[in-house]
């Protein structure tokens, strides 16, 4: 209590609290708290659920009641809700996800808790990741291999299946190297050979000859190819569904399998480990419901990092010229305006923007210049990444812009004078003295930057991401750096999964999981840029004036 | 008091001449036609209450206020007998013949030897036994060197305040300047740092013709030999030091002096 106060002024008089201005610090501390809760509420939730989806599950055998009698079901519990029918009475109900869509057709089911006759844990129940139809949730009957049969009982059941599973883990990425990688050469040289050929670039007789050798060497990777599947044809996992039905699997399928019931704890920790791995380094199935989202990061971070390298020199240069040269009067105010407007519009406009000026005018330009015996098919006059970096540029531009502006006006008069009196020009002191210093406040706009064009989705959809894209932006094939390729992202996926996904139940879990995975990229791309600004920080302290 | 001292044999008396200088900053007259000549090798104060146009004139000494917007000046400003006006005359070229030190010490964000260097290095010099060199003796001139040989790839900001004035006063000098214009160079220093900075006035200006505005009268008394004063724009007073404590002509720089009005 300071001493102007009036002594008969009880601490809790309202006159004394409203003059002091507490209910408004109460206010904007309640609008802070809400913020937060809010924020972390939502990091909660996706969290939670975005892990949840990866944990192992216990498989439940269920004997349920159905309008036709009795029926076994065997799955996972993935939901608990309450439901009011008409005449207003409540059901408890689960939802229980029974895998097996080879089998059973749809895979997610709800029924009412007082339907469950009979619910128990069976030992021998077996999620099996398959490459195709997702899950498998059935009992083993058998191994049957060219040499036999290995039941279930026997003791080395699952010590010859997990061998199995590793050989066809092998086969698998041969095949990869084989189909996607050698056969994928030879047919682009196929192609390049008949536009050569449509465009008289190459004589015929020539070009018949190397497309017999070509022809030659694909047949031959088709029957590596071959040779490599046929191991595995009569190799299948004979397995029976709850409700008795018998079935086989092919090994060749086979991911893995894991015994829900048995594992433990640590077992079950590995195994989420294992699928969260899956989840980062995989490229995604089954309409994108199963496997991993791969390419959506490598997309992601790949356009980020190319748009943060369009829009720095672009913003930075833009800035110097408004701020050091530019005539600070009407026009440069307009312009200046006009620059801090642009954040405001609306993104998809930036889209729109984008298919019309970059995709369809300087890709068709380029198209008409450089690649002229490829037309009529596009090779840059189409969506790609490229196209997608720079309209996102283009949307971040006046956050770089001001954050430059901003950081350029912050460097002391003194320091600029102190450098022009050491004979420097005009240039050399914005160049050696001016940029360095301002460094750190640039790249606090160029993380804003980044933080908004790597969550953007609506422009995106018009200018180069797709739902499914199995090759990468970057990878082995010549040139390597391919920027008028399509591409997916995170931010996409997402929307793609929740609301364009053919079996939506089954991607719930995938939407949790790629929008934590998309928050944490987007932390990780801001941690890194902020960790280099601190360190520049520390080499670039501004003095104490 | 042995520093004040006549200029040496050979020096020219009116090295710096300034010749009825009139400086308008937009509508505001600054400076009211000064004449004044400043000898070589010496130490000269400009003195006078605050907005009388010192730091102006030391400013135009260089050119510095061609950086501000709207000023315009009548009269000249000779550099051993070359006017700075003369349209041959470059700037940049101007800067490097005459140094400048600020009232704020204003280290740029680089180490200290890069900082000693900026000049050489804007002129595009890059030999590296001539930077070694001119680091090594800007920073003795400055009297800086042995504090800080041993960490002369550190940033400057890590140096104290005194420090760091007398690094921005080794940056000013690394490039052999003839002259040095110091404003207020201890206006932002404690008394000890403040010292250090007068002694190495008095020993640079063997080397350097140094023009020096203070607030402090003393300091003036301490290490110029010459003293000028000014009022309202008006150059009131100029004469050896000794003369302008002791003996002033005119009752405005008695009453300046004194401490009547300020």
């Amino acid at each position: 209590m300071s001493a102007e106060e009036p002594k008969n002024q009880t601490p809790f008089s309202t006159t004394g609290r409203s003059r002091k201005g507490e209910p408004w610090v109460w206010l904007t501390a309640m609008g802070l708290s809400i913020g937060v809760v809010m924020a972390l509420g939502l990091l909660l939730l996706i969290v939670v659920k975005g892990t949840a989806s990866f944990w192992p599950r216990r498989i439940e055998l269920m004997e349920v009641k159905t309008p036709q009698g009795k029926e076994m079901i065997a799955g996972f519990i993935t939901r608990e809700t309450e439901r009011k029918d008409s005449s207003g009475a409540l059901h408890q109900e689960v939802q229980i996800f029974r895998g097996n869509k080879d089998i059973s057709g749809d895979t997610f089911r709800f029924y009412d808790r007082k339907d469950i006759l009979k619910a128990s844990r069976p030992k021998d129940y077996l999620r099996i990741e398959r490459t195709e139809y997702g899950p498998a949730i059935v009992k083993p009957v058998a191994l049957e291999t060219s040499s036999g049969k290995v039941p279930a009982k026997a003791a080395d059941f699952h010590k010859k299946l997990d061998e199995w599973i590793d050989q066809a883990a092998d086969a698998r990425a041969q095949l990869l190297v084989i189909e996607r990688k050698k056969i994928g050469a030879i047919s682009r040289e196929i192609d390049a050979l008949d536009t050569a050929l449509k465009n008289q670039k190459v004589d015929p007789k020539v070009a018949e000859k190397r497309r017999a050798e070509l022809q030659a060497e694909f047949d031959q990777r088709q029957k590596e190819a071959a040779e490599i599947r046929a191991k595995f044809t009569g190799t299948n996992l004979l397995v029976q569904t709850a409700d008795g039905h018998d079935a086989s699997i092919p090994v060749a399928n086979v991911m893995g399998v894991f015994q829900s019931n048995q594992a433990g704890l640590f077992q079950r920790m590995g195994e989420m480990w294992h699928r969260i791995w899956e989840f980062l380094s995989d490229e995604p199935r089954e309409a994108n419901t199963e496997g991993g989202v791969f390419p959506a990061i490598f997309g992601t971070v790949v356009m980020t990092l190319v748009m943060s390298l369009f829009v720095t020199p672009f913003g930075v240069i833009a800035a110097i010229y408004l701020r050091e040269y530019a005539k600070q009067g009407m026009v440069v105010r307009i312009v200046r305006i006009c620059v801090n407007n642009l954040a405001g519009v609306p993104s998809i406009v930036f889209g729109v923007f984008g298919l019309a000026f970059f995709v369809y005018f300087v890709g068709a330009k380029i198209d008409h210049a450089f690649f002229a015996d490829q037309l009529p098919t596009p090779t840059y006059g189409t969506p790609g990444i490229l196209w997608a970096s720079l309209t996102l540029a283009l949307l971040t531009l006046p956050v770089v812009i001001v954050a430059t502006e901003e950081a350029l006006s912050a460097v002391p008069r003194g320091v600029r004078e102190a450098a022009l009196a050491c004979g420097a020009s005009k240039w050399q002191t914005i160049q050696r003295v001016v940029l360095p210093a301002s460094l750190p406040g640039i790249l606090t706009g160029v993380i804003l930057a980044m933080a908004r064009g790597a969550g953007e989705v609506a422009p995106l959809m018009l200018v180069g991401v797709v739902k499914f894209s199995p090759t990468l932006p970057i990878d082995g094939v010549a040139p390597f750096i391919h920027p008028d390729r399509k591409f997916m992202h995170l931010g996409f996926h997402i929307f793609d999964l929740g609301f364009q996904s053919p079996d939506a139940e089954a991607a719930i879990p995938v939407v949790y999981a790629t929008a934590l995975l998309l928050i944490v990229v987007v932390v990780t791309l801001n941690l890194t840029a902020i960790l280099i600004r601190n360190r520049l920080k520390k080499r670039f302290a501004t003095s104490s004036f | 008091m042995s520093v004040f001292s006549k200029p040496p044999e050979g020096a020219r008396p009116d090295f710096i001449r300034v010749d009825n200088f009139s400086f308008h900053y937009g509508e505001k007259q600054a400076i009211f036609n000064i004449d004044m000549a400043i000898p070589e090798n010496q130490v000269t104060a400009l003195i006078g209450p605050s907005g009388c146009g010192k730091s102006t004139l030391l400013r135009n000494m260089n050119r510095m206020n061609d950086l501000v917007e709207g000023v315009r000046h009548e009269g000249d400003i000779r550099i051993g007998g070359v006017s700075l006006y003369d349209p041959s005359i470059e700037v940049i070229s101007l800067r490097k013949r005459v140094g400048m030190v600020f009232q704020k010490y204003n280290p740029f964000a680089k180490s200290i030897y890069e900082n000693v260097i900026f000049s050489l290095r804007v002129a595009g010099r890059s030999k590296r036994s001539e930077l070694d060199e001119t680091v090594e003796r800007s920073l003795r001139s400055a009297a800086l060197w042995d504090e800080v040989k041993d960490r002369l790839h550190d940033s400057a900001f890590g140096l104290s305040g005194g420090q760091q004035q007398r690094l921005c006063i080794a940056r000013a000098i690394a490039n052999q300047p003839e002259i040095l214009l110091m404003d207020e160079p201890c206006a932002a220093l404690d008394p000890l740092a403040t010292l250090k900075i007068e002694q190495l006035i008095l020993s640079l200006k063997k080397q350097f013709t140094i023009v020096i505005v203070t607030h402090n009268m003393e300091q003036a008394t301490r290490c110029s030999d010459r003293t000028a004063f000014l009022y309202m724009g008006r150059l009131i007073e100029f004469g050896e030091t000794m003369q302008i404590f002791e003996n002033p002509k005119q009752k405005e720089t008695e009453a300046y002096i004194t401490g009547r009005f300020s």
